[in-house]
């Protein structure tokens, strides 16, 4: 018997995704804004559950305070500054759902076939089984990687990222300010 | 029960991946049509998050390349969500509206 048995059981698998799933769907089906981003931020934590259920606690922290935390609220105040009565009562759907059912059935249709497909008598993606638990520094892990002087294989990257924030702000600042 | 893989994951980005799409397409609403995309991204991540438990099977526990990719993505977003949502301030401010299809300056 294992004497560290993973809390990744089948059961919280399925209620994450459905919880996930319904998220989804109330995100693109709610008349109210609101609405859609409380819909979108259950989804998130549920997304930072899954997270954990794969091990990677660095991950499901930062897409809490980051996601669920910082971007949804930047969302919920811009929903706010812009929210108007009218925009409820109007069409809320384009005449375009022919054309997304189309491309989502395509698109569908392309991921049955990848993950079907087999290569000498293989999925191309086997079900590996149960995943053991790692005794894995996986905070530490992800900081070797991004700034380790001999191992940190994404040190540039990570630093152009710092450089596309700065980008982001300034052109967020310049796009919502009224005049320059 | 079946144990959980890789591919339920997959198979759960995908879906994820096609509410998004379907809602980028069929909106109106420009906020609603951001939030899509930002459903689409965490798909991608759940996919890499994946991938990376099942590279970490294989090359060991310190293989976190996918997770790195994640963080990554999810800095990206979040200067998507900044710009975005910048963009759609200075729209309201012009136009009066939030809606997608209203924006047809461009439109001959």
């Amino acid at each position: 018997m294992n004497p560290n048995p993973p809390v990744a059981t089948p059961f919280f698998f399925y209620l994450l995704a459905a919880v996930m799933i319904i998220g989804g769907i109330l995100v693109i089906t709610r008349k109210n804004a609101v609405h859609s981003a409380l819909a979108l931020i259950t989804t998130l934590l549920a997304q930072a559950g899954l997270y954990l259920m794969l091990y990677a606690p660095f991950v499901a922290g930062v897409q809490i305070i980051l996601y669920a935390g910082g971007i949804m609220v930047l969302f919920l105040f811009v929903i706010m500054l812009i929210s108007i009565e009218r925009n409820l009562k109007e069409r809320q759907f384009n005449h375009q759902w022919l054309i997304g059912i189309a491309a989502a059935a395509a698109l569908g249709g392309l991921f049955i076939a990848v993950y079907t497909t087999t290569t000498q008598g293989k999925v191309l993606f086997p079900a590996v089984g149960r995943l053991s638990y790692v005794e894995s520094g996986n905070t530490q892990g992800i900081a070797t990687l991004l700034f380790d002087r001999h191992f940190g294989t994404y040190m540039f990257s990570f630093e152009i990222a710092s450089l596309l924030l700065l980008v982001a702000i300034i052109g967020a600042v310049v796009m919502a300010k009224k005049r320059i | 029960m079946l144990d959980i893989s890789t591919l339920h994951y997959l198979v759960l980005g995908a879906a994820l991946f096609l509410l998004g799409v379907i809602g980028v397409l069929t909106r109106r609403n420009v906020v609603i049509v951001l939030m899509s995309i930002e459903l689409i991204l965490n798909a991608v991540n759940l996919n890499l998050v994946a991938f990376s438990r099942y590279w970490q099977g294989i090359h060991g526990p310190s293989a976190l390349q996918g997770q790195v990719f994640a963080i990554f993505i999810i800095t990206d977003a979040a200067a998507e969500a900044a710009v975005g949502l910048g963009i759609l301030i200075a729209f309201f401010r012009n136009k009066e509206t939030v809606n997608v299809d209203e924006v047809n300056l461009l439109k001959w």
